[in-house]
């Protein structure tokens, strides 16, 4: 018999209820209101007062109103048909709610229950088989959707029939498993997960090892996100974190893209409904919105759903890695979702951490990004789960404790400077604050020496130098004016300056420098390094500035030509000529 | 408000606090209201049978047996064609007498539009001053507020982009303004003729500071109306959100929640947004523009009230006074629109994204001239031309009290081009250059 109970007592949407029988923590709930049904999430028991958080506005809630005890934990729905929708934080898909506003207790169903799926069977009978083991597939736009033994299935089954080939909806049984003790089991599309459980069905976790292209500059070249690994980018209102990863969502080198906007603006979704059905995947040819899945719960929808909406992406981009796919799972901002424990933690009256976020802060987000990564599944396959978040720093202050939680928890750090953006100098990277710890892992290195060029861990760590190297010229010259230096300091500047402005700026609108291929991105930073190793001479800082500004002029140039285009190699041409005519004028000299 | 026949009636109050009043009460709903002694509550816990209730306008005089009487609903705001021309308190009573409204009760703070139901803006709103419009320019279903010092006349400034922007409904949500401000509005509007497309909620200093809190619902209930309903144009303007804040902050330290950055409540972010992302445009072509006020202590943007709001709005409106002209301008650095990529050079004349880049970036190039000048070192033939033309694209197109169309704005700035730089200087696409550059 299901656990009921009453409501007695409310605080926004924070709700005691007496219980007439044993209740779980994180049990879901249903609270009723009139006719109308709001899910709930019990966050804590105190002897019979469970007390829950209400994903809907309690408004009108009364002492003594119903509740109903539903067993389980907050759950997703994982079954073919996820890919292309929109769905809430709970997973309500809103493309099929009612009327322009959604009203309170507004369910729709995750997945299509009638449409129907061309099944092919991949485990014979007698397989043996475990947890997350493929039993057959179907076409889900043009990936392949395994169908696999549910998650939740523990031990070692017998295969004792699979469907033949054909058509079928998810609720139809298209395989039965038999356990040591000869109980079977009926094996559907459809499974459930408990969206704050961890997916564990493969059989190792390596350390990443392969590299997620981004067609960003500044992130590929110079601080690559190794597949399966983590970032994150913090960055003050206005440094370009909500451009920055469209443009990731768009380019990144991923079979699935799941967009989770939490606790943002919704017009920036709307951007993403509108443009990305229109937008085509460069890789692949298909339409970018066949590969996504947006979870979207912005900022004025309940507080306690934004927290579950970071966890029903993440199981969802987990699910797919089971089928051995490629996932990259985008959230924008992961400040918000710690400002709503931190609403939750507040009414529970527990006592406060740092800016008043509870304690646990940061174990919550690094158990959070521990879950991303790069798996081999049971049959050897690999499949991988990258996670990049957003942080929105309070006043930009990065010494703040979700930026500072973040830190200990990501292996890729992206700064989004004020100055950078203050100056127009697109995408706001910090070079020099910046890193990504995964240029230091061997395995990254060796592919990166196979991938791009030998040694090229070092060629990158070269160009940082150049950078820092310019940046310190240009103190310098600061303080000491333009003929208070040596001449060599204005030369060290503008090479800091020309890669600045050919490799880590990039125009995002531009259709064709928005997105960089990693193959023109090794041809660029060669060349500018190449560059960067001549001896030039000026006479004075005028000319010096003058020659770079010119070089600067045609590297743009090159950057917005079509890669290998006749206009690109003539650039290069151009470049080329602009170079020598400056030596053999050096020499005359 | 009178007494009516259902309604539960307690004259035993258990406690009261500066701002709320405690009493055991049975069958009452969150977030209902009640009046306490005559004075308008709200129900803000509940916890077994204790009700603890919010009193607006604040708890002095009450006695513990002070009559409370349920009314049985959480606010209301009467909706119908018939709000146009009105001026209400943060109750939705009309000021200055006048008769009650009559139409469709509808609860303020209503629920969210779905955002997949949203249209993306496209239509931009003129305001006439370049330092929008050229630079910063406003798309309608945006939400922005000005950055502002107390001192800067960021009221008049709203009050104009109010009567030039062609809306069909102004919404004017007035949170501790000055009685003189009101006033100001007030007459402003009327001169232009303009009442009858305007409607105010206004809570005024002389107000309690809690009362306040009403005031954005209620504007944008009453905006939801025109919009939704009517398809209607709505523009919102709220001032000062930064006193709205304060309420907020005061309610919360009464009610013993911990407090988070600068003394705010830790929901402050959620309590903000839910009030901008009512900005919205809509399928039927109604749309909710929002432009709000955010007073500054000294041009702080990192203070808790601006930096939320900043990571809500679709930018900000900076104004600061250019000592060089003697203006208050529209900081061409610190202010954005997020939407302006949506209408300038499809909605504007082809040339706008370009002109705008480059005539920042040559003012960008006029400040490190003065920042060389201000260190003492020698300025070049070029620095001295950004420095003239930084004066005249102050006073010409930044200063707040130029009103001209785009197309002029656009006009002005080639003049400005061509007196100071060389083609090359300014450094946009050539097929523009040879299209628009100024002959001599």
């Amino acid at each position: 018999m299901k656990t009921t109970g009453k409501v007695s007592g409310i605080i926004s949407n924070i709700v005691i209820v007496k219980v007439d029988g044993p209740v779980g923590q994180n049990e879901i709930c249903l609270v009723h209101l009139g006719d109308v049904q709001m899910m709930a999430e019990v966050i804590k028991v105190v002897g019979d007062k469970a007390y829950v958080q209400v994903f809907d506005s309690t408004r009108g809630l009364k002492i003594g109103d119903n509740v109903d005890f539903e067993g389980h934990m907050l759950e997703a729905t994982l079954a073919p048909g996820i890919l292309t929708r929109s769905y809430d934080g709970l997973q309500n898909d809103l493309e099929k709610m009612d009327g322009l506003f959604i009203q309170r207790g507004t369910r729709t169903e995750p997945v299509d229950y009638d449409k129907k799926w061309s099944f092919t069977p991949l485990a014979k009978v007698g397989d043996k088989v475990t947890a997350g083991d493929w039993l057959g597939e179907v076409p889900e736009y043009w990936i392949t959707h395994k169908i696999m033994v549910p998650f939740i299935m523990e031990g070692e089954y017998i295969v004792e029939s699979v469907a033949p080939a054909g058509d079928y909806t998810v609720k139809e049984i298209v395989a039965v498993v038999k356990d040591s003790d000869g109980n079977k089991y009926d094996i559907t599309m459809v499974q459930k997960w408990a969206v704050k459980r961890t997916i564990r069905a493969f059989k190792e976790k390596p350390r990443p090892f392969k590299v997620m292209e981004t067609g960003v500059r500044a992130i590929d070249t110079f601080n690559p996100l190794a597949e399966g690994g983590t970032g994150f980018i913090p960055g003050p209102f206005g440094a370009g974190k909500t451009v920055l990863q469209h443009a990731i969502s768009k380019q990144a080198d991923a079979d699935i893209i799941i967009f989770v906007a939490c606790g943002e603006r919704a017009n920036e979704v709307v951007e993403v409904f509108t443009e990305f059905p229109h937008l085509d995947d460069p890789r692949t040819g298909h339409k970018l919105m066949e590969r996504t899945t947006i979870i979207c719960n912005t900022s004025n929808m309940p507080v306690a759903a934004r927290e579950a909406s970071v966890y029903t992406g993440m199981t969802i981009g987990e699910y797919y890695r089971a089928m051995g796919l490629k996932v990259l799972i985008l959230a924008d901002s992961t400040s918000r979702w710690a400002q709503a424990l931190r609403e939750m933690s507040n009414r529970l009256e527990e006592l406060p951490g740092q800016d008043a976020f509870p304690m646990d802060l940061s174990a919550i987000i690094s158990n959070f990004y521990a879950r991303a990564g790069l798996v081999y599944l049971n049959n050897g396959e690999t499949g991988s789960v990258t996670f990049l978040g957003t942080v929105s720093p309070a006043g930009g202050n990065l010494k703040e404790p979700v930026t500072e939680s973040t830190k200990k928890a990501a292996r890729c750090f992206y700064a989004l400077a004020q100055g950078r953006a203050d100056s127009k100098r697109y995408p706001a990277i910090d070079p020099l604050d910046s890193y990504s710890k995964y240029l230091e892992y061997p395995e990254i290195r060796e592919y990166l020496d196979t991938r791009m060029e030998k040694g090229w861990s070092d060629l990158v760590g070269k160009g940082k130098t150049l950078v820092q190297r310019g940046k310190e010229a240009y103190e310098q010259i600061n303080i000491l004016g333009d003929d208070g230096v040596p001449m060599e300091y204005h030369d060290r500047f503008w090479k800091g300056e020309l890669i600045d402005f050919v490799i880590l700026q990039q125009d995002a609108f531009d259709s064709i420098d928005a997105n960089c291929p990693i193959e023109r991105q090794k041809y660029m930073y060669l060349f500018i390094l190449e560059i960067c190793d001549k001896k030039f001479s000026f006479s004075d800082a005028e000319v010096c500035s003058t020659f770079y500004k010119g070089l600067i002029n045609l590297f743009k140039q090159m950057n917005y030509a079509e890669w290998q285009s006749e206009a690109f190699d003539q650039y290069r041409v151009d470049i080329d000529q602009y170079i020598a005519t400056k030596e053999s004028k050096n020499k005359e000299d | 408000m009178e007494t009516k026949a259902f309604q539960k009636v307690y004259t035993k109050i258990d406690n009261i606090t500066k701002a709320t009043v405690g009493l055991r009460a049975t069958g009452v709903g969150n977030d209902e209201l009640a009046t306490v002694g005559g004075r308008l509550a709200q129900v803000v816990k509940l916890s077994g049978e204790l009700v603890t209730l919010q009193v607006f306008a604040g708890t002095e005089g009450i006695a513990t047996n002070s009559e409370v009487v349920f009314l049985g609903a959480p606010p209301k705001l009467n909706v119908s064609d018939d709000l146009a021309g009105r001026f209400f308190n943060a109750y939705g009573e009309p000021l200055e007498g006048g008769s009650q409204l009559d139409g469709e009760a509808r609860e303020i703070g209503g629920p969210t539009v779905n955002p997949f139901k949203r249209k993306q803006p496209s239509e931009l709103i003129a305001t006439g001053i370049a330092g929008i419009d050229l630079n910063n320019t406003i798309v309608s279903g945006q939400k922005i507020p000005f950055f502002a010092d107390p001192d800067q006349p960021y009221n008049q400034v709203m009050a104009n982009v109010a009567l030039r922007a062609k809306a069909d409904k102004i919404i004017l949500g007035g949170m501790g303004m000055t009685n003189d401000d009101f006033l100001y509005f007030k007459h402003v509007f009327e001169n232009a003729g303009a009442l009858d497309r305007i409607v105010s909620f206004v809570n005024t200093t002389d107000n309690p500071p809690v009362e306040r809190l009403l005031v954005p619902d209620m504007a944008l209930t009453a905006a939801e109306y025109f919009a939704a309903d009517k398809g209607e144009k709505v523009l919102v303007l709220l001032t000062d959100m930064t006193l709205y804040a304060d309420a907020l902050a005061i309610v919360s330290n009464r009610m013993d929640q911990i407090p988070s950055k600068d003394s705010m409540p830790g929901s402050l972010y959620s309590d903000l947004a839910k009030i901008y992302e009512k900005a919205v445009q809509l399928p039927n072509g109604g749309s909710i523009t929002i432009i709000a006020v955010t007073t500054l202590s000294g041009g702080d943007i990192t203070h808790a009230v601006p930096d939320n709001t900043g990571y809500i709005t679709e930018g900000q409106l900076f104004l600061r006074n250019d000592s060089d002209t003697g203006k208050v301008i529209v900081d061409p650095f610190r202010s954005l629109s997020r939407l302006k990529q949506l209408v300038i050079g499809e909605k504007t004349r082809e040339d706008h994204p370009q002109v705008m880049n480059a005539a920042v970036r040559l003012y960008a190039d006029a400040a490190n001239a003065k920042t060389k000048l201000e260190n003492g070192f020698d300025l070049s033939d070029y620095d001295q031309r950004t420095l003239k033309f930084a004066k005249d694209y102050s006073e010409k197109l930044l200063a707040i009290d130029v009103n001209i169309d785009i197309e002029s704005m656009l006009d002005t700035a080639w003049g400005l081009f061509s007196k100071y730089f060389s083609k090359s200087e300014v450094a946009i696409k050539v097929n523009l250059v040879d299209k628009y550059w100024p002959e001599a």
